[in-house]
């Protein structure tokens, strides 16, 4: 058996399933919620990839690079962000976060 | 023009009754500090009317004399849109005659007034409104234009309101005052729309200009219909006249403003104002002669209004309705001559019958005064033996009234049924019929009165009222006994009677031939003689006054009246019990009139009744339900329940916006990929 573009692109779908859900069952701590957007990231970077391959296209595989680059900024800022909610609040649970209610 | 009428002189008849009556009303009423004492009030007031009245005199006989006509505007008030606003006065032989009978009869009941309020705490405020009225009524007839006409209108409208009211803290008086005022809303709102429509069809006001477009408005059409639009005016304008001038079915007010002191009963209410209609539609003649449909109208009003306005005067006990009643049966006969083409004798009959009914009502007046206010004519008789001026000249006054040949009122009243036996238009007949038929009513009444008041036996001490009721005063006459006998009235009230009696008798002889037949008002009152033809063929079959009463001695109409009065002196005099025996024979009947036709349950249960449920309606509907509840609560209500759906989506976590644009984007995919292909 070989691993053709649907195998890569199902793994794509059920990682970014997998952050979805993170996202909306996490009730708990915001430093899950910020890993699960960075595996929402990748699970795109994967497409990314197997498209690149499949395709026989270098651009895709470039963009990976500028993705990776901007979800490390990205986890920099959200993570200092973190750290000042934490001096704020005390907690950073997400269940406590409301607000932004008006 | 004449040089012999300045402006100035003019001027100074209106005004002067005016300032009269501002200085009394300002400065001898507790309004601005009771300076001014009973006798300075009284003497400013009549020395107002008395300068009007002489000024009116030597303006009625500079008219008459040297041909002098006036007709000039001395201010202008506006300009709207090229509608021109102005006060101006036109004098010629019909407005000198009104000036000459409206100061004259307001001068005598000045006079009267000092012998008749003189116990009355409103002294002072009753002479500051009859010359405010007599001012209003000046300026109405002297107007030459229609707005100044309706200014006039309704200020005499307003002073006959305050009146009916004098005694305001009787509710009866403030029922009738509000009565009057609310039915003359109902005419003057027909007045103002005719107004109007001749201020939008002809572009002015000014009688002289509208006239000369009378012709063109004929061809109109008013709008959307096919009516004529000349017809639409006139019987808008003859609205306004029928509330002022108390024509069936306006005529509710005019019995009821009787709560008045008498004294404006005879001013107001029989001589001057409620005839400003009559006067407004002869003013009016050149518009009316064009529409047959409106003087047909005019004609059926005021045959309704004179025959059974009259049958009611027969059932009443209380004198100064009698006579109520009869001044609005004999402005019905006024109506009648202008339906009939006659203005000239609907105003001749206007100006006698401005007479003899202020001398009857002055009389009746002068009776409740002997009578320590009764006015219940159950309760008098024999009053001719204590007062025998007022005896005698109410004796003339009836007489007078009833038509009888060489009074005043013979010529005025004999040339109107003359005048509507000449008519063809649709209606006369009815007409005629009921003229003549008013006559025998007129006379029957006018004697019941006579002979119950002035003969028969003495019935002061039988009057079960006598302690309260009746009373037209305030009731602080505690010092006459009830049952003391009545006495001649002071000279300031009998000398008016006597006054007034001199014209109630010779003036209808004395100017008929110039005033229906000559040239009085030639310039004044137009008819059309090729259509209308009663004056026409009236003036072929007039030979003098004289020929005239010898003429009348052989008529349909003198044997009426004298059997009215031969059958009043019957039923009064010889057979009393005869009277209550008819009334038990036509029970349905005497109820129809003693309920006044039930016109008064009209008015209360159908017509106010229906307006209070409309505007419950409307308020409750309309206002409430509608603007208050569905479009000023309605929007807030809707804002905020759509507010308090939406507030739900804004829980503040961030996972629920982030599943919503999720949701979102999945949505959109959805419909990329599958729709939008």
């Amino acid at each position: 058996m070989t691993l053709t573009l649907p195998h890569f692109l199902s793994l794509g779908a059920m990682l970014f399933a997998l952050s979805v859900i993170g996202i909306f069952l996490n009730r708990k701590n915001l430093i899950v919620l910020l890993m699960c957007i960075e595996l929402m990231l990748l699970a795109v970077n994967m497409n990314f990839v197997a498209f690149s391959h499949y395709l026989g296209d270098m651009h895709g595989q470039i963009f990976v690079f500028f993705i990776l680059t901007v979800a490390a900024a990205e986890s920099a800022i959200g993570l200092a962000l973190l750290v000042l909610l934490f001096r704020n609040k005390s907690n950073i649970n997400v269940d406590e976060l409301n607000s932004l209610k008006g | 023009m004449s040089a012999t009428l300045s402006a100035s002189t003019l001027l100074a008849v209106p005004l002067a009754p005016l300032v009269g009556s501002v200085v009394a009303g300002l400065f001898g009423t507790k309004f601005g500090g009771n300076h001014l004492g009973r006798k300075i009030t009284h003497s400013l007031t009549i020395l107002g009317v008395l300068i009007a009245f002489i000024i009116s005199a030597m303006t009625l006989k500079s008219v008459i004399v040297d041909g002098a006509r006036f007709n000039a505007t001395l201010y202008e008030w506006m300009i709207v849109g090229g509608l021109k606003m102005e006060v101006g006065f036109l004098v010629d032989g019909l407005t000198a005659m009104m000036m000459c009978v409206v100061t004259f009869v307001s001068l005598m009941v000045h006079i009267y007034t000092i012998g008749y309020m003189e116990e009355d705490d409103g002294y002072n405020r009753f002479f500051a409104y009859i010359s405010l009225f007599t001012f209003s009524m000046l300026m109405l007839v002297m107007s030459n234009n229609m707005l100044q006409l309706f200014f006039g209108w309704e200020a005499v409208g307003l002073v006959s309101y305050l009146l009916i009211g004098f005694w305001f803290n009787r509710p009866t008086a403030i029922f009738a005052n509000m009565k009057a005022f609310l039915v003359n809303r109902v005419g003057d709102f027909g007045f103002i729309l005719g107004i109007g429509l001749i201020a939008a069809y002809a572009g002015t006001l000014n009688y002289g200009e509208a006239f000369a477009k009378a012709d063109d408005l004929a061809k109109l059409s008013f709008p959307g219909t096919e009516w004529m639009l000349i017809t639409v005016i006139c019987i808008c304008l003859f609205i306004g006249a029928m509330g002022k001038s108390a024509q069936f079915p306006l005529h509710v007010w005019l019995p009821d403003s009787m709560e008045g002191p008498t004294p404006i009963s005879a001013l107001i209410h029989a001589a001057t104002m409620v005839t400003a209609g009559i006067f407004m539609v002869a003013r009016m003649s050149p518009l009316f002669e064009l529409s047959d449909t409106a003087l047909s109208f005019i004609l059926v009003i005021g045959a309704i209004t004179a025959l059974f306005m009259g049958f009611l005067g027969i059932i009443q006990n209380d004198i100064k309705r009698v006579v109520a009643y009869s001044t609005l049966s004999q402005l019905g006969y006024m109506t009648v001559a202008l339906g009939a083409s006659a203005y000239s004798v609907a105003v001749f009959h206007l100006m006698t019958h401005a007479f003899f009914k202020a001398l009857l009502f002055l009389g009746a007046g002068s009776v409740i005064i002997g009578m320590h206010h009764n006015q219940d004519i159950r309760w008098m008789g024999g009053v001719r033996k204590y007062m025998p001026i007022t005896w005698i000249t109410s004796l003339l006054g009836s007489l007078a009234l009833i038509g009888t040949p060489l009074f005043s009122g013979f010529y005025s009243k004999d040339s109107i049924i003359e005048a509507v036996h000449e008519s063809h238009l649709w209606g006369a007949q009815f007409a005629y019929f009921a003229v003549v038929a008013g006559v025998f009513i007129t006379a029957f009444y006018s004697f019941r009165m006579y002979f119950l008041v002035f003969h028969g036996k003495e019935r002061y001490d039988q009057n079960p009222d006598a302690h309260h009721g009746h009373d037209d005063h305030h009731g602080h006459d505690d010092h006459h006994g009830h049952d003391a006998k009545p006495h001649e009235s002071p000279w300031v009230v009998w000398l008016p009677l006597v006054l007034l009696a001199i014209p109630s008798v010779v003036i209808g002889f004395m100017t008929i031939q110039p005033m229906l037949y000559g040239e009085f008002f030639k310039d004044a009152i137009f008819v059309d003689g090729n259509k209308h033809h009663a004056m026409k063929e009236m003036a072929e079959a007039f030979h003098g006054p004289v020929a005239m009463a010898i003429h009348g001695l052989t008529t349909l109409p003198f044997w009426l009246a004298l059997a009215g009065v031969a059958a009043s002196f019957y039923m009064y005099m010889i057979n009393p019990a005869l009277p209550a025996a008819i009334k038990r024979a036509c029970g349905p009947i005497y109820r129809l009139l003693e309920n006044k036709y039930y016109l008064d349950w009209i008015n209360e249960n159908i017509i106010a009744r229906g307006a209070r449920a409309l505007g419950t309606g409307l308020w409750k509907g309309g206002d409430q339900a509608l603007i208050d509840g569905a479009v000023v609560n309605g929007s807030w209500k809707l804002v905020g329940r759509i507010a308090g759906a939406v507030r739900w989506l804004q829980s503040g976590y961030i996972y629920h916006y982030a599943f919503a644009m999720l949701l979102g984007i999945f949505i959109l995919m959805t419909y990329f990929v599958w729709f939008n292909r």
